[in-house]
């Protein structure tokens, strides 16, 4: 009985052992795993501020200025001016849309055109 | 183990035989047992000790050894750490207003040479000369071949620059990496921003530090780890900011002057909306600054805010607006104006020896711009009262603008003022002030009468100033002011819709050995816009304008200045989301006359 529990306690510390040290690893290399992706998101985020940057010289102002300058032909961008100020009061309302001619101009032939089997529970359609 | 007996028979019978005392022998053995006691107690105490001994060597080796350990290896960052910080820029963006960068980092590379690595130093300084045309080949010759181990030869480096260097092949240039500050927008708001340089320097990295403008104002605040890379928010507007400057510069070449400046600013917050000084320069690379002549010529100095002129009739509106608060006059009172006056061995007179007199009403003083009126009403007010209403207008202290260089710009004041000092201060002459100063002014006169201080960060909301005038006199003076440019000295102010307010300035420049210049002028608008429902308050300032499409050269701010701050709120008013507007008739009705 002695010599079974010996053997049982050594070979729990073994498995509990050889489970630590698979923990262990799974750990190294999920603190691996997030290092790399922090690299990652650092490399993107500098990439990302070198976008920004480069989106803010593309769109410096003098640049704008030129470039509506050369295109003026195409496009006839002016400046922002008082005259280009409108009120609510000065759009038209929308017209309605007018509303398409009905195929059944009398309710009544509705019926008519049901098929003969349909029933309709007249208990229901009352509210 | 066999005790030997104390009394052994063979022995004792033996010593009976020879007569001898048999005692003896049982105290002999007796005395040996118990030395072999004692020998055997001493091992083992010895033995004990022995044990004890190591154990607390090796307990002290230990902690030795740790220690040891721990003082010897390198400090590692915790790799199993959450943090939830972001791995940002050493120093924190500038934006304008709308979240538009103003200025951001750039990671480059600075390029260095170790002289023992190198393998040909005459064809690396040549080639280096070759991709950089600044650098002086037989200089680098001289470091290269000389007893140096380590040189700097640029601290920044465009990619496309670093690509050459590359290709040069020399194994003794080598690159470390280097933050740089990038303003995109170019001289865009340039005074404001200042300008950036390097503080410490490493192979692997290098300060960066502000060197002027808000750069240095906010340095703290830009390089303050906790605040996690948080960009510096600016009350500045980009478009704005571009506008006025165009226009700014346009006027300047066309009123062939020789600076100019131009101030927004939101009349409620006195958040600066838009701020130019011209001539300007390149924040990217921020020219040194004059070691000899005036200061104020380099395109550095800031004129709107370093620059402090004697700014005209445009302070007439504060003494007007000083007397109707304490009762003295109201809007339609009649005033002596008869003109020249005479004051002890001085005589005031009017713009081209004029005579708007002899009795003119206080608007038509400030319409007609009369010197000799509104010196007759500042000297009711009195010197001291004057100069406290000054002072609460901000005109004896710098201005407390988040700007490196605003706190060394204080407005010059008469040392003793005088009654004479009284007279001249009224219409602007004799103290001088930075064209922030009159925005800051002129925006706590017409917004109702509290006080503005002038900022360049965007307000999330608005604290109410001290009151220094009424509502009343704040719109009686308004109207004052919209009178000057529908019938005054402005009226080339005039935007329609926008109702532009507004007061001329013009004022000899002084020479550098005291009187005046004949022909060089400070011509100054101060505006504010919609005077019925002020929104903006516009400062524009031209140094030395010459308007020359007339027969003889004009030089009053009504013909150079103003003509500039009407284009300038005709492009900004709609851009600011301001729509044109009828004015409101109670205003006409109430300032007829």
């Amino acid at each position: 009985m002695r010599t079974f529990a010996f053997v049982l306690s050594i070979m729990a510390v073994m498995g509990l052992a050889f489970w630590a040290y698979s923990e262990n690893y799974k750990t190294q290399h999920a603190l691996g795993e997030v290092e790399d992706l922090r690299h990652e998101i650092g490399y993107l985020r500098e990439t990302r501020a070198v976008l920004k940057a480069e989106w803010a010289y593309l769109n410096r102002p003098d640049r704008l200025r030129d470039l509506v300058g050369m295109n003026f032909q195409k496009l006839g961008l002016v400046p922002l001016s008082p005259q280009q100020f409108g009120r609510v009061e000065q759009i038209a309302y929308p017209q309605p849309e007018p509303e398409p001619e009905p195929d059944i101009l009398n309710p009544v032939s509705v019926s008519a055109i049901l098929p003969a089997d349909t029933h309709i529970d007249t208990e229901e359609l009352e509210p | 183990m066999s005790r030997v007996p104390l009394r052994p028979l063979a022995r004792i019978l033996e010593a009976r035989r020879k007569g001898e005392n048999p005692d003896a022998i049982e105290r002999e053995n007796i005395r040996l047992r118990h030395e072999e006691m004692r020998d055997r107690a001493r091992q083992s105490a010895e033995g004990r000790l022995l044990v004890l001994g190591v154990l607390f060597f090796c307990g002290f080796a230990l902690v030795g050894a740790r220690m040891g350990l721990m003082a010897a290896t390198v400090p590692e960052e915790p790799r199993s750490a959450v943090s939830t910080s972001e791995i940002t820029a050493q120093r924190a963006d500038i934006v304008d207003r709308n979240g538009k960068i103003l200025a951001t980092n750039l990671r480059t590379h600075s390029l260095y040479a170790q002289p023992p690595q190198m393998v040909d130093k005459l064809r690396a300084a040549r080639e280096l000369v070759r991709i950089f045309p600044d650098l002086d080949e037989e200089k680098l010759v001289e470091q290269f071949t000389g007893k140096r181990k380590f040189i700097w030869i640029k601290k920044v480096l465009s990619p496309e620059q670093q690509q050459q260097v590359h290709d040069i092949g020399e194994p003794g240039l080598m690159f470390g990496p280097r933050e740089m500050r990038l303003y995109p927008n170019g001289a865009l708001a340039a005074h404001i921003l200042g300008g950036y340089g390097f503080g410490r320097e490493g192979v692997y990295a290098a300060e960066v530090i502000g060197t002027a403008g808000v750069e240095k104002a906010f340095d703290d605040f830009l390089r303050d780890p906790a605040e996690n890379g948080r960009p510096l928010e600016l009350s500045l507007d980009l478009t704005i900011q571009a506008a006025l400057e165009e226009i700014l510069h346009g006027g300047m070449t066309l009123m062939n002057a020789k600076g100019a400046a131009g101030v927004l600013m939101d009349a409620m917050t006195g958040e600066v909306v838009a701020m130019a000084s011209l001539p300007d320069f390149d924040p990217n690379d921020r020219p040194v600054p004059l070691t000899k002549g005036d200061a104020s010529d380099s395109p550095l100095f800031n004129r709107a805010v370093q620059g402090v002129y004697e700014l005209g009739s445009t302070f007439k509106i504060f003494a007007i607006a000083q007397a109707m608060e304490l009762g003295l006059v109201g809007a339609d009172t009649m005033v002596d104006a008869d003109a020249p006056m005479k004051w002890g061995k001085f005589t005031i007179k009017e713009f081209r020896n004029h005579n708007y007199g002899p009795l003119l009403s206080v608007t038509d003083v400030i319409v007609k711009s009369s010197n000799v009126g509104t010196a007759k009403i500042a000297l009711q007010i009195g010197k001291k009262r004057q100069q406290e209403f000054l002072a609460e207008l901000g005109f004896f202290d710098p201005t407390p603008v988040e700007l490196f260089e605003a706190p060394y710009a204080k407005p010059l004041t008469p040392k003793n003022w005088s009654d004479i000092h009284t007279i001249t201060v009224s219409y602007g002459h004799g103290m001088s002030a930075s064209p922030l100063h009159l925005a800051a002014a002129y925006a706590t006169i017409v917004n109702g009468g509290t006080r503005v201080e002038p900022t360049l960060l965007k307000r999330a909301y608005r604290v109410p100033g001290k009151r220094v005038v009424s509502p009343e006199t704040s719109a009686a003076a308004r109207r004052m002011l919209r009178e000057v440019v529908t019938r005054g000295t402005a009226s080339f102010g005039e935007v329609r819709g926008y109702a532009v307010g507004g007061k001329t300035g013009t004022a000899d420049k002084p020479r550098p050995r005291g009187g005046y210049y004949d022909d060089k002028v400070i011509a100054t608008f101060a505006s504010v816009f919609p005077a019925h429902d002020p929104k903006y308050v516009l400062i524009v300032t031209l140094d030395e304008p010459v308007e020359t499409s007339g027969d003889k050269p004009r030089r009053t701010a009504g013909w150079t200045a103003v003509p500039v701050a009407a284009e300038i709120v005709r492009r900004t008013a709609p851009l600011l989301g301001l729509a044109p507007e009828i004015e409101p008739l109670a205003a006409l009705e109430l300032s007829g006359g």
